[in-house]
């Protein structure tokens, strides 16, 4: 049960070696790998979209979509096809090279980071050394969609969504990886699979102080990465309509918001893999742990989405530089004194300092909410 | 091209750029255009263009008689219809000086109350959605805000446009069944506003995002005759129950909350005091509501035929505490069927004419969420 | 004090509304002591539908007392004149020499159209109508398939039995019914003998 498809795999490469030469056979792996991913991915980025319909509406007390299939099942297909079926509108003066290949640009970096998430033991598509490095490479290359797509609709409020989006990205991306630098001083290898290989029989990391604290910050600068509430103002419906995507209808639209959603989901994986033990757990498949790590996380996504309003802009930027950095830096340290103490000194030491830290650097960050108000009834 | 002004003291070359926050827009609660010029993020001027929705409904009532522009004052302020008719049936009742039955008093205390319940839950709502909370706490209030409706759709026989009050009380009694309904709603309400406020008063985001922003001085809110709930977050006491004791207000022991710094807040906060106020008042009335008349017979003689009802030569203007403010309406007979001149004095539209002092220097997204908080309707601002 | 505390309450107000949207939710609840959660507030129109409040107007009809030749409406043009918006449209029936005609004793109306796109519910033409002839009716389902024609009722779509009326709104019709017996009994003892 375990290694359901790790078996259906080999059967299948075992099948095409009777008729194919040996030499062919490592691309006929890769091909199969490659061709699950895409095929898997935008089913998970269409449920997703079904998902958060219906938790928000669940939680604003109503139904979300119910009437097409049942349950809304096939809500998901009904929008793709609407995506497909709409008028592809260019605007007169926008660069039409760019503002073709930004959404294109948007989707790629989103399924290549598949390649190096562990679904399961033995199930990591490509099981590179250097995993983690290159999902972190991969999703900076998102930047580049985002601001393409907002430089080249030429319009006022796209250029203004596109540069917001930029600056909220570059600065979440710090604290993101230093937070992730903890997970690879404590195993000592980039490599996403060995990473969860390490935390076996529930030794997770983010049972200890340093680990909670690192999902904390990877959890909350990945959901900034990907433009989602509280940090979603790149999209900020209610400022500037729609931001960098304003000018995109259709088909494009429909890839920009793939994109947005993949990222998601390959972020809430990733936090799954790196502190909350990837595919390790008892009695059950360990693909299926993977996906219900990865589902909570993402159930905590929409929640999130549905309960916050969002912040500004520069409230943002001093959340990440003043709040988010110096808190992983601190984390670093911490993590690097727990390898050395002894436990009966490091548990209290790194509560302490942690929590300490992060009072007063979110003091720092947000000053204006600590002023208590105080109102009078008069007669 | 835009660039940024990076360095504000060298003279780097830099553009302003004027943006237009227009009529079609998913959040300027309803047909209102801002023209900002935007320094980078900062809002150097505003300039709010209105009209957009003008149904000259002052000039409509100049045709009519005084009964039949009554169901058109139901559409000034759309969310408040119950108090923009009691506003018109106390002016006209001040033109001529007709005496109202004492259940017909309590029933319109009751409506206000319950439209004043309304209005802040959604005011509240619409302004976070402002902020982008996606539209749970809208739908929050809104769930209230169906439980009062229907309320007044079995009273009146309308959720919104409910045309209920007549010159001398109101259009009819209370159904049976009423009272216990009332009762249940606003028992259950403050569980309700301590659900709402969990959610939002502590909430880190809303208060980094409202805190310190749209600050309206004392002076400038009075020399601006702003009224309602914004004056009341600047601090100043005054509110029109407590001053004009119109109706049977004088009879009720309730409070009025008063903000101290004036920002957007002070506002969302003043709202949900306001509210517990009116949970309290209506508390009393619906336990102490008499028995007897509901529409005295002169004004039941006006229903029946309008065009009968000719009042003196005169002027009149009356005015309440509307949720959003001072709602008056001033009328000036010569005698005959029509009135001479009548016109509405809305406290949306003056409440606007200080969004550029208060928006000055913050940013964009602050422009939208000042808006927010001075809870304009544009049926009220453009009439 | 934990940094955040405010962002967590109010997730866990979302939480304990989206768990109190499913029936066993509510049984979980309030095992744990959650009481007076509201769940689910939709009605799932069309299939629910939610009853009307007895008051409820939506646009007006003419009552007829047994037959429909034998309506209250006199077409004396009253409601015609008080309408706000002016969307009521009365002839009277008239001979060729252009006296008016009688049948049960009353002048009727050869026309009487409302236009429903303009018509704003206001009830003003059933308050001023002397003869109790108009009244509202509370059926909204009203959708046609043009822009103009099917939305001006004629006479004969308006016109709607006693019975209907007393079936839709009771208590009103009660006090319309006492209203008219105690008028017809007035002017049957007024009568010259």
């Amino acid at each position: 049960m375990d290694q359901l498809f790790v078996s259906l795999k080999q059967q299948f490469l075992d099948l095409s070696s009777r008729f194919l030469p040996e030499s062919l056979l490592p691309w006929i792996s890769m091909l199969i790998s490659i061709a699950v991913i895409a095929t898997i991915a935008p089913i998970i980025m269409m449920y997703f979209t079904w998902l958060e319909r219906k938790v928000i509406a669940r939680m604003q007390n109503r139904f979300g979509p119910n009437r097409a299939g049942k349950f809304g099942l096939l809500q998901p297909i009904a929008d793709g096809i609407k995506m497909l079926t709409k008028e592809d509108i260019v605007p007169a003066g926008a660069d039409r090279l760019a503002h073709f290949l930004a959404p294109v640009l948007a989707v790629i970096p989103a399924l290549l980071v598949f390649a190096v998430l562990p679904f399961g033991r033995n199930m990591t598509a490509i099981d590179l050394n250097i995993g983690l490095l290159f999902f972190l490479a991969m999703s900076s290359i998102g930047t580049f969609a985002v601001f393409a797509g907002g430089w080249a609709s030429r319009s006022k409020f796209s250029l203004l969504g596109a540069m917001r989006s930029v600056a909220q990205i570059i600065s979440y991306e710090v604290p993101m990886v230093l937070a992730v630098v903890v997970v690879i001083m404590m195993t000592g290898t980039l490599s996403t699979n060995a990473i969860v290989e390490a935390q076996e029989s529930l030794r997770w990391f983010v049972f200890t102080p340093w680990g909670f604290v690192g999902f904390l910050l990877f959890f909350i600068a990945g959901v900034a990465e990907v433009n989602r509430t509280p940090f979603d103002l790149p999209e900020g419906e209610s400022e500037i309509v729609a931001g960098f995507h304003t000018e995109y209808s259709g088909m494009k639209f429909a890839l920009f918001y793939m994109g947005e959603f993949l990222g998601a989901f390959a972020m809430a994986g990733l936090a799954a893999t790196l502190f909350l033990g990837g595919w390790q757990g008892p009695l059950l498949p360990s693909w299926l742990w993977f996906l219900l790590k990865t589902y909570a996380l993402v159930f905590v996504m929409i929640w999130f989405r549905g309960t916050f309003p969002r912040l500004r802009i520069d409230q943002l930027m001093n959340f990440a530089w003043k709040c988010l950095l110096p808190l992983s830096m601190i984390n670093v340290g911490v993590a690097g004194l727990w390898l050395y103490l002894p436990a009966i000194i490091r548990w209290p030491l790194a509560i302490v300092i942690l929590w300490t830290s992060a009072v007063w650097l979110t003091r720092l960050a947000l000053p204006v909410q600590w002023e208590r108000r105080t109102y009078q009834l008069a007669e | 091209m835009h660039s940024r002004n990076v360095m504000p003291e060298q003279a780097l070359e830099t553009q302003l750029l004027e943006l237009n926050i227009g009529p079609q827009h998913p959040s300027t609660h309803g047909v209102f255009r801002m023209e900002v010029v935007l320094d980078g993020e900062n809002v150097v001027k505003l300039k709010p263009v209105m009209g957009y929705l003008h149904r000259n409904h002052e000039q409509l009532a100049e045709d009519m008689t005084y009964i039949g522009s009554m169901p058109f004052t139901d559409r000034l302020d759309y969310f408040c219809a119950m108090t923009n008719n009691l506003a018109y049936a106390i002016a006209v009742e001040k033109l001529v000086g007709l005496d109202v039955p004492e259940r017909a008093q309590y029933i319109r205390v009751i409506m206000s109350e319950l439209t004043r319940l309304v209005n802040h839950t959604a005011v509240t709502g619409f302004l976070l959605n402002d902020l982008g909370a996606f539209f749970t706490p809208t739908l929050y209030a809104f769930r209230e805000r169906e439980k009062i409706l229907d309320l007044f759709e079995a009273a009146s026989g309308s959720r919104m446009m409910c045309n209920y009050m007549r010159f001398g009380g109101v259009r009819e009694d209370l159904p049976d069944g009423f009272l216990e309904g009332a009762c249940e709603v606003v028992d259950y309400y403050p569980k309700f506003l301590d659900e709402f406020e969990k959610l939002l008063t502590e909430n880190e985001i809303l208060r980094a995002r409202t805190q310190r922003v749209g600050i309206l001085p004392k002076e400038l809110a009075v020399s601006a005759s702003v009224t309602g709930p914004m004056l009341r977050a600047s601090g100043v006491n005054y509110d029109i129950r407590k001053v004009d004791r119109y109706s049977i207000y004088d009879r009720f022991d309730f409070k009025i909350p008063l903000g101290s710094i004036g920002d957007v807040y002070d506002r969302y906060y003043v709202r949900i005091l306001e509210m517990r106020e009116s949970v309290k008042i209506l508390d009393k009335v619906l336990r102490d509501i008499p028995s007897g008349e509901y529409l005295s017979p002169r004004g039941k003689a006006i229903s029946k035929a309008p065009r009968t009802f000719k009042p003196p030569k005169g002027e009149a203007y009356g005015r309440i505490e509307s949720p959003k403010g001072e709602l008056g309406f001033y009328l000036v007979s010569d005698g005959s069927v029509n009135p001479y001149r009548y016109h509405v004095r809305p406290p949306s539209f003056i409440n606007l004419t200080i969004l550029e002092d208060m928006c000055l220097g913050h940013k964009v997204a602050d422009a939208v969420i000042i808006l927010g908080s001075v809870d304009i309707v544009m049926g009220e601002v453009d009439r | 004090m934990i940094p955040g505390q405010g962002l967590l309450k109010g997730l866990a107000v979302t939480l304990t509304n989206f768990v109190a949207s499913y029936p066993w939710g509510q049984r979980l609840l309030k095992l744990i002591g959650i009481n007076g959660i509201s769940g689910m507030f939709t009605v799932e129109y069309p299939e629910q539908q939610v009853k009307p409040a007895e008051r409820f107007r939506y646009f007006p009809f003419l009552v007829y007392d047994g037959t429909p030749d034998n309506l209250r409406c006199v077409a004396c043009k009253i409601c015609e004149q008080e309408c706000p918006p002016q969307c009521i449209y009365i002839e009277m029936e008239k001979d060729e020499q252009g006296r008016p005609v009688k049948q049960h004793g009353r002048t009727l109306p050869k026309r009487f159209d409302i236009d429903v796109s303009v018509c704003m519910s206001c009830r003003i033409c059933v308050d001023v109508c002397p003869f109790d002839a108009i009244e509202m009716d509370n059926d909204f389902e009203l959708g046609a398939y043009d822009r103009f024609q099917s939305l001006v009722f004629e006479k004969d779509k308006l016109l709607k039995s006693a019975e209907y009326f007393a079936q839709i709104k009771p208590t009103e019709a009660a006090e319309v019914n006492a209203r008219l017996a105690a008028k017809a009994k007035k002017t049957a003892t007024d009568k010259p003998v």
